[in-house]
C-alpha cells in the first residue's frame, strides 16, 4: 500500500486535468439523440417509399437498400464518434474501429463475389 | 480518494497509460463482437440475395411499429447511458445511478416489447423447430410459403436473439455499476468501469440500428 502512495497522487491529478477538455457536452449528447431519432423516422419513411415505378423493380429495391444502409451507417457513425467518444480518443482506438469496418467489408464483399459469380438466380436485393 | 476503486497496476507507467490500455482492450472486445455478429449479417446477405421475395414476405409478418418504437427506446437508453458517463466524469454519484436506472428501464422496455413480438411469432407458428406450422403453409390462404421463408425466420431469431442476449447480459452489469456509483466508487479521477459499460451498451444499440431496417423495413414499400 505504502509503496504506491506517491505514484498514485501525481498521475491522478494529471489525468484529471486531461479530462477537463475531453468529451462532448450535455447539449451535444441531446443533439446527437435528436439526430438519431429523426434519422429513425427518415429510414421508416424512406422504406415506405417505392422507387420501383421510377427505375424498375430490381433497381428500385437496390436504391431502397442503399438508402436504408446509408442512414444506418450514419446513425452508427454518430453513436461511435460521440456517444462512444471515439472522436476524442487516441488514433489507435480509431484504427481499431476502422479495422473492424474493413474486416466486415472483406467478409461480406468476398462472400458476395463468390455467390454472385456461381449462382444463376442472384438478385442484389431485388 | 480512499473510497475510489482506482489503483495503478504495477505494469503501467501512469494512470493515462492504464486508461488507454483499458479503452483499447474494450475496443478489441467490441471488434471481436463485430466479427461475431458479422457472420450472421453475411449469412443474411447471401440468403436474402437468393430468396428476396421470401424475405419480403417474412418481413411483412413483423410489426414495424413495435420495431420502430423499440428503436427509439434503445436510442433513449443510449442517451441515458451517455449521460451517466458524463455524470461520472463530473463526480455526481447520485446522477450516475439515476441515469443508469433510466438505462435499465429503457432496456427492460425493449426486452418486454421483444417478448410480445416473440409470443406473436410463436402463436403464428414462425419459430423454426419449436412452433413451425406457419413456416411452410400460409394458414389464411392455405398456400405454401415461398422457399426461404423459414430461413428468414431462422435468421430473424438468431440475430434478434443474439442481440437480446447481449442486452440481458448488459442489464445486470448496469445495475452493478449503478450500485458502485451510489457507493462513491467512481469520481472525476476514475470512472473507467462506467465508461466501458457504456461502450458495450452503445455497441448493442448499433447492432439494432442495422437489424431494424434489415429485418423490419424490407417489405414496407
Amino acid at each position: 500500500m505504502s509503496k504506491t502512495a506517491t505514484p498514485e497522487t501525481h498521475p491522478v491529478s494529471e489525468s484529471h486535468s486531461h479530462e477537463e477538455h475531453h468529451g462532448p457536452t450535455v447539449k451535444m449528447y441531446f443533439a446527437i439523440f435528436f439526430a438519431l431519432a429523426i434519422l429513425t423516422v427518415v429510414t421508416v419513411l424512406a422504406a415506405m417509399f417505392d422507387f420501383a415505378p421510377m427505375m424498375g423493380k430490381e433497381m428500385g429495391g437496390f436504391v431502397n437498400n442503399l438508402v436504408a444502409l446509408g442512414i444506418a451507417c450514419t446513425k452508427a457513425a454518430l453513436v461511435i464518434l460521440f456517444f462512444m467518444h471515439v472522436k476524442y480518443e487516441s488514433k489507435l482506438v480509431g484504427l481499431a474501429v476502422v479495422a473492424s469496418v474493413i474486416w466486415l467489408a472483406f467478409l461480406i464483399l468476398i462472400t458476395i463475389s463468390d455467390y454472385a459469380t456461381r449462382t444463376s438466380d442472384w438478385h442484389l436485393f431485388g | 480518494m480512499s473510497k475510489l476503486a482506482a489503483s495503478l497496476q504495477h505494469h503501467f507507467a501512469d494512470f493515462k497509460q492504464q486508461k488507454e490500455s483499458v479503452v483499447l482492450g474494450m475496443w478489441s472486445f467490441l471488434v471481436q463482437e463485430v466479427m461475431f455478429f458479422g457472420g450472421l449479417f453475411a449469412t443474411y446477405v447471401v440468403y436474402r440475395s437468393q430468396y428476396p421475395d421470401a424475405f419480403h414476405e417474412g418481413a411483412m409478418q413483423l410489426n414495424s411499429v413495435l420495431g420502430g418504437v423499440n428503436t427509439i427506446v434503445l436510442i433513449c437508453s443510449s442517451l441515458t447511458m451517455a449521460m451517466s458517463v458524463h455524470a461520472a466524469s463530473k463526480g455526481n454519484r447520485g446522477a450516475i445511478a439515476f441515469w443508469l436506472v433510466l438505462t435499465i428501464i429503457f432496456g427492460s422496455i425493449f426486452l418486454g416489447v421483444k417478448v410480445v413480438e416473440y409470443k406473436d411469432k410463436f402463436d403464428h407458428g414462425f419459430i423454426p423447430g419449436i412452433s413451425d406450422h406457419g413456416l411452410f403453409t400460409n394458414h389464411e390462404t392455405h398456400q405454401p410459403r415461398p422457399t426461404g421463408f423459414a430461413l428468414y425466420f431462422a435468421l430473424y431469431f438468431a440475430m434478434t436473439g443474439l442481440h437480446a442476449i447481449h442486452m440481458i447480459i448488459g442489464i445486470p452489469i448496469l445495475a452493478i455499476i449503478a450500485i458502485n456509483g451510489l457507493r462513491g466508487k467512481y469520481g472525476p479521477e476514475y470512472y473507467t468501469p462506467v465508461e466501458m459499460t457504456g461502450l458495450y451498451w452503445h455497441f448493442v444499440d448499433i447492432v439494432w440500428i442495422f437489424l431494424f431496417p434489415l429485418l423490419y423495413l424490407i417489405g414496407a414499400h
